[in-house]
């Protein structure tokens, strides 16, 4: 089928490459693609349509239409004719029940289906109501384009990479080349990106991507180009566009079979691949370069049957009539012309997507009668035919008379029968027709299919095409892979400085926030939570945010951002703190520990480290008082030693005076231990003597060593959370959300209203005025169920709360939680009912907390 | 949104690069009227102008060098009119 080697041919005859096709194996030559290659080994048939499954054949050869669509390795929509031939690939068809010439689903096609005309969906299938879910079953499959594999989801790896240009060209036409060599000549920074697949020789001081694909011009300048596996997101200074105009197909019956090309394909075929694309063949033309294709064509061996100038003779009736899928006579004006190819061109559009979508107006030059842009955005030019320059008036009929199905949009399968219907239902403005009949939403977006429909659509209306205008261009411009948008697949995690400790001693882990922590080092987290009680416990706690706030006016500051008082703090000594909104909602805690007159060291909880430092400064930025913000998570790490032994423990690894007199609870001290600088911060998260060390992160794996060495048993979150939630602490953002306030959360103690002003205190004090709907409390389970979290509390048949944190304790002896209750059942003792799975269990309402209620084991 | 920001410091660089923090609002204070009402409260935490063409608002230069900073943007086309740092003041002591 190859034809003696043509001058400039893309094919390297020395180098054959082979690749499978199904279960067959196909030869073609570097510089082939795989259209090329599968077309000289005589395949005609590339795909079944959208709909009606009817075959289609190579029919652009520039991958704008979906007819030589395939799944290559695994990636199913890839347009062959452009896919450069790799050695080794599988092909395989796609969209196709049983073989491609012979598919059972093509009879939707012969019988006209009930599936066909467009608005079936909607009208036909909305009853009954509940056999929609079969229905969408049965169309889902019938439907479509390609199928993701869903096990090579990972197999490809795609990149974002961020670029920049002075000048970006679009377009590798003559005029394109020309802007970027001008472009050159003033400096360096051109890029010129061409979609192929013919390559754009060298030009001295341009980078040439391609294949590549311009997806869209956003603001700023940002161009997306899609170059395979690598996303390039380009700034650009200026744009030039130079996409030229598209061929056009004729609407006339049968205009969409196999052996009916544009002059693109069969130009590329026998020009860049040297294959002779059919027997016989008829050329229907509009201007000049659509009938050139002739020559072409008689060169390459072809019997070109006749030549049509549609300018000269105006064709009334056209039809193409096959056999098997295929055209095997074209009949113009009652006469028939015995041919397998027809090559059919309507003259030329710009192609002017691009700039549409960067703001541009397009309107309809009925000199021309195409679209033309007219007024382009700041920073974007237009180059060659895109601006229409050059261009043969199209005067061609917008459907030609005949028999069968004659088809406007051959991405979605829609005839001009379509059109009229939608039009007769009264779809009358051109962007509603638009979705009913889902025209130019297919793979081409409009590049094949938009000026027929509007030409079509204004001859049923009666009404100018200028008068319709366009429907509007969105990007991409062409079809683009899902992963080249997400870019590479990873997942960033935080790890703290005792990660691998944690992996080394078993720890499952799990994603806290950004993070990842231990949930629990063995099967049971109760043994880890009995350690801590009777015991020692260490847990890692690196991941609290922490922030230095230092200068002569950071008490200022701080007095300012929380509710209650920072400036009283005496140095060494730690307060709990809760930031609130202005809006009086509980964003963050943590605890605040004064180092000295003008150094504090704020923690927050593990997600709000970059949110609290943010918002402080933010706050400073307003205020401006002489305080440094600074955000030292990452410096630092922190370890909570908690148990009954913990200071006997401490004291073994550091010759300072750890004595309960020297570091009583709620102190801040700086520390030795095991050679270690730490600053000790004496709390009681977790309900026990504990104190937390925190130190610079390069050290943390020792001191965990030493610890863990001394007898410390590693705890995980989950034994945490059952620590915290036997003391009743609350955790902000699992027990509170937006909406919580400082009242309602059990916390009407810290606000201090007599404060000049603090960060929400209008708002508390209106709170303050006004009893809480809701309360948050804790509650006690009757008969031992731990209801899940987020369960729903039921009172007297009505949905009244929800459970917030639920767990089992050992050390009280029950299921214990926190929720929050309507203010009137909220008091100590009131019974209400939960929700778990289908049944209602009882719990009852317990204020305090539950273990060590009044606070003695902590302050030991 | 893909539009250029210029930071005072860091120059112009991809919007993403910042964190928004909305419209510029007065913060309601107290005066010898007494406090400010309810209503005007919630007009401050809740409700905002929301402004079709020019508006004053706060961005924050995140993954960048970390300032908060100022910026009248034309909200139907981005167009960036002007970019200027706070001017602090501790009203309301
Ligand atoms: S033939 Fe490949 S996209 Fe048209
Ligand atoms: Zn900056």
């Amino acid at each position: 089928m190859r034809i003696a080697q043509q001058s400039g041919e893309r094919i390297d005859r020395d180098r054959p490459v082979v690749f499978r096709f199904g279960e067959t194996r196909i030869g073609g030559y570097e510089g082939d693609t795989f259209g090329s290659a599968l077309y000289a080994a005589g395949l005609r048939t590339f795909s079944r349509s959208f709909k009606y499954h009817r075959t289609r054949g190579l029919y652009c050869c520039t991958g704008h239409c979906p007819n030589c669509m395939m799944t290559v390795d695994g990636v199913p929509n890839v347009r062959v004719c452009v896919e450069p031939l790799r050695e080794g690939a599988h092909v395989k068809e796609q969209n196709v029940w049983g073989k491609l010439d012979l598919d059972v689903l093509s009879i939707t096609d012969k019988v006209g289906g009930p599936f066909t005309p467009v608005g079936f969906y909607y009208r036909t299938m909305i009853r009954p109501r509940r056999a929609w879910p079969l229905y969408e079953k049965v169309l889902r499959n019938l439907a479509g384009l390609g199928r993701v594999d869903e096990r090579g989801g990972h197999s490809r790896r795609y990149d974002v990479e961020h670029r920049r240009a002075r000048v970006l060209v679009v377009g590798g036409s003559d005029a394109g080349r020309a802007a970027a060599l001008a472009a050159a000549r003033e400096g360096p920074g051109v890029v010129l990106v061409d979609e192929g697949p013919r390559r754009v020789s060298e030009l001295t001081g341009v980078e040439v991507l391609t294949p590549a694909r311009a997806l869209g011009i956003w603001e700023g300048g940002l161009v997306p180009v899609d170059c395979g596996t690598v996303l390039y997101r380009y700034r650009a200074e200026r744009i030039i566009v130079a996409t030229g105009a598209l061929e056009q197909p004729i609407v006339f019956p049968g205009n969409d079979l196999v052996g009916v090309m544009l002059p693109s394909a069969a130009r590329r075929l026998i020009r860049d691949f040297s294959i002779q694309p059919g027997e016989r063949a008829v050329v229907l033309g509009a201007d000049e370069p659509g009938l050139e294709v002739a020559d072409d064509l008689q060169e390459a061996g072809v019997a070109v049957q006749r030549v049509v100038d549609l300018r000269e003779t105006p064709v009334r009736e056209l039809e193409a009539q096959r056999r098997r899928g295929r055209v095997r006579a074209l009949l113009v004006d009652g006469e028939e012309v015995a041919c397998d190819l027809v090559v059919a061109s309507g003259g030329r559009q710009p192609a002017y997507s691009l700039l549409a979508q960067a703001g541009a107006r397009v309107e309809f030059d009925s000199e021309l009668g195409v679209f033309v842009p007219t007024t382009l955005p700041p920073g974007v030019e237009a180059v060659g035919t895109v601006t229409g320059e050059g261009l043969q008036k199209i005067d061609v009929r917008p459907k030609h008379a005949g028999r069968g199905k004659c088809f406007v949009c051959i991405c979605e399968d829609v005839t001009t029968k379509d059109v009229k219907r939608a039009i007769a239902e009264g779809f009358d403005s051109i962007e509603l027709a638009k979705r009913y009949t889902t025209v130019t939403m297919g793979p081409c977006q409009g590049k094949l299919c938009q000026l027929a429909s509007i030409r079509l659509y204004a001859q049923e209306v009666r009404a100018y095409e200028s008068d319709l205008g366009t429907t509007t261009a969105r990007p991409p411009w062409s079809p683009v892979e899902m992963g080249l948008l997400a870019g590479r697949h990873f997942e960033p995690a935080r790890r703290t400085s005792l990660h691998f400790r944690h992996e080394e001693a078993g720890a499952r882990m799990q994603w806290a926030g950004p993070w990842k922590r231990p949930y629990a080092y063995g099967e049971r987290p109760e043994d880890e939570v009995r350690a801590v009680h009777e015991s020692l416990g260490v847990i890692d706690v690196s991941t609290l945010g922490k922030i230095l706030v230092e200068g002569p006016e950071a008490a200022a500051l701080l007095e300012r951002l929380y509710p209650n008082r920072f400036a009283d703090l005496r140095p060494g000594r730690i307060r709990y703190g809760v930031l609130t909104s202005d809006g009086g909602r509980i964003m963050d805690d943590g605890t605040i520990g004064r180092l000295s007159e003008e150094l504090y060291y704020v923690t927050t909880t593990s997600t709000g480290a970059d949110s609290v430092t943010a918002w402080f400064e933010w706050w400073n930025a307003v205020w401006g008082y002489e305080a440094e913000i600074v955000n030292v998570t990452g410096a630092l790490a922190a370890l909570n030693l908690a148990g009954p032994q913990a200071r006997e423990a401490l004291q073994r690894l550091t010759e300072d005076d750890v004595s309960d007199e020297a570091l009583k609870y709620l102190d801040a001290k700086p520390l030795e231990v095991a050679g270690i600088p730490c600053l000790a911060l004496r709390i009681g998260f977790v309900g026990e003597l504990g104190y937390e060390l925190h130190c610079p992160s390069p050290a943390a794996e020792f001191l965990w060593d030493r610890l863990v060495g001394d007898g410390a048993r590693p705890f995980g979150l989950e034994p945490q959370r059952i620590l915290r939630l036997e003391k009743g602490h609350v955790i902000v953002g699992q027990d509170t959300d937006s909406e919580s306030n400082l009242l309602s959360a059990a916390m009407s103690w810290l606000p201090k209203l007599d404060k000049d002003d603090f960060v929400g205190k209008l708002a508390v004090e209106h709170f303050a005025e006004r009893e809480p709907l809701e309360r948050l409390v804790g509650f006690v389970m009757e008969d031992g169920v731990v209801p899940a979290e987020g369960a729903q509390i039921v009172i007297e048949g009505y949905p009244a709360g929800r459970i917030t944190s639920a767990r089992r304790s050992e050390a009280v002896g029950s299921v214990i939680g926190l929720a929050w209750l309507p203010v009137e059942r909220a008091d100590d003792g009131t019974r209400f009912e939960v929700r778990v799975d289908r049944r209602l269990l009882g719990g009852r309402v317990k204020s305090g907390p539950f273990y060590d209620v009044d606070g003695k084991r902590m302050r030991s | 949104m893909s539009f250029l920001l210029s930071c005072p410091h860091c120059g112009p660089r991809p919007v993403d690069e910042y964190a928004f923090f909305g419209e510029v609002t007065r913060r309601p204070e107290k005066s010898e009227n007494g406090s400010p009402s309810l209503r005007e409260l919630t007009e401050y935490v809740y409700f905002r102008d929301n402004v079709a063409g020019p508006q004053r608002e706060w961005w924050q230069h995140r993954t960048g060098c970390g300032e908060w900073f100022l910026a009248e943007r034309d909200t139907r086309t981005n167009e960036v009119l002007s970019i200027t740092l706070p001017e602090p003041s501790r009203k309301h002591l």
